[in-house]
């Protein structure tokens, strides 16, 4: 990769900022559909209106210009802009040089459609490669089977196994910590 | 009969947090092993009205169920314990655990004040299990965590710099059922 390689412009999908007039619509639809929602977020699941979510996106960009430990993007389908989902790098510990990361593609249509790969491997390109990180961590419940996968795939390995951590649907389940090193990353871009 | 002794034990008692704490909570963080010790975030101090104004803002969030360790003998403060996480949703809460004084590491104090807050945890706010994380270094805190139950559920590789090594941030955790193994005949039990 060089430095006129784009970190924001992939083949399917694009990385961008915020349209506030456009995405708390779409948003605030995903926010309707526990499918989504719970494979999210281990927070109990409710639906926000376009309203929620605009005042949402607002006080995100107020903590991410307070802070300066996150980083937040829309990923769009590069053909037509349409949002398709988003993704971070949050507590980032700089002296640490480590971050946890998050990835969702809001509608189940737009699944399993490669969006999410190109967009995590231009999220790992951006927290290596720009930000200078040395490890990402995400976050899986035990049942989000999906996301064990694609994590995996991408070279994440499971670090930590929280037993029983979760309650949902009546019985408990385990959060697991998933965890990539800048080494790992490097040698498997480098084949 | 219910257990009035929750609270206290041979060598500590938990106790209510006031921001009158505030100039020993800042002699404490004066201390650079003990807040490399508890702290993921860079080793720093702050002036003792910092402290004041952080903990009058924070008492019913992050300090909600947060307690003094003090001794039985003497009555002095000598740390703090306390509690936080998905305890509603999912009943899982983080404990954390710091005993300031630093004459008092390595007698028991700190174990105690662990048990008394599993105590709490468990038979109080009715959790299903309690977790924390420790540094690989913190062989002391360790070896004092699997006393009170605790088993290790995972590693985050090489998640610390410190004086330029890298460290794992270990996962430990302590279930519900496992808490009540070790506690077969709690006071609460004895008519």
């Amino acid at each position: 990769m060089n430095i006129s390689d784009s970190l924001f412009e992939g083949k399917l999908v694009c990385l961008a900022p915020i349209d506030h007039e456009k995405d708390p619509e779409v948003e605030a639809g995903w926010t309707h559909d526990p499918a989504f929602m719970r494979m999210m977020y281990t927070e109990p699941m409710r639906p926000l209106s376009v309203f929620q979510v605009k005042k949402r996106y607002e006080e995100l960009e107020k903590k991410i210009d307070e802070r300066n430990n996150q980083f937040h993007f829309r990923i769009r389908a590069s053909a037509d802009k349409r949002l398709l989902g988003f993704c971070d790098l949050h507590w980032i510990a700089w002296p640490n040089g480590a971050a946890h990361l998050q990835l969702g593609i809001g509608s189940p249509a737009d699944w399993r459609q490669g969006y999410g790969s190109e967009a995590l491997h231009m999220l790992m390109r951006y927290a290596f490669a720009e930000l200078n990180l040395y490890r990402l961590t995400a976050i899986i419940p035990e049942y989000n089977t999906p996301a064990i996968a694609f994590f995996s795939k991408a070279g994440f390995r499971e670090e930590v196994r929280r037993r029983q951590a979760l309650a949902r649907d009546g019985r408990r389940w385990d959060a697991l910590g998933f965890g990539l090193l800048v080494d790992e990353w490097k040698d498997r871009a480098r084949t | 009969m219910l257990n009035n002794t929750l609270l206290s034990g041979k060598l500590v008692r938990l106790a209510a947090i006031t921001p009158e704490h505030a100039e020993v909570w800042a002699k404490w963080r004066m201390n650079s092993e003990y807040l490399r010790l508890a702290d993921l975030g860079p080793a720093i101090f702050n002036s003792v009205k910092a402290t004041h104004d952080w903990m009058e803002k924070h008492l019913d969030d992050w300090l909600e169920h947060e307690f003094s360790i003090r001794t039985m003998d003497g009555d002095q403060l000598i740390g703090t314990t306390g509690l936080d996480g998905n305890m509603k949703a999912h009943g899982d809460a983080f404990v954390g655990i710091g005993i300031g004084e630093a004459d008092y590491w390595g007698k028991g104090y700190g174990t105690e004040a662990m048990s008394l807050i599993l105590g709490y945890a468990f038979m109080e706010l009715n959790l299903q299990r309690v977790s924390l994380d420790v540094f690989e270094y913190n062989e002391r805190a360790i070896h004092s965590y699997e006393k009170s139950g605790f088993k290790i559920e995972g590693r985050m590789r090489n998640a610390l710099l410190r004086e330029g090594k890298r460290w794992d941030i270990v996962f430990m955790g302590i279930l519900r059922e496992e808490w009540l193994l070790l506690h077969p005949d709690p006071p609460a039990a004895t008519p």
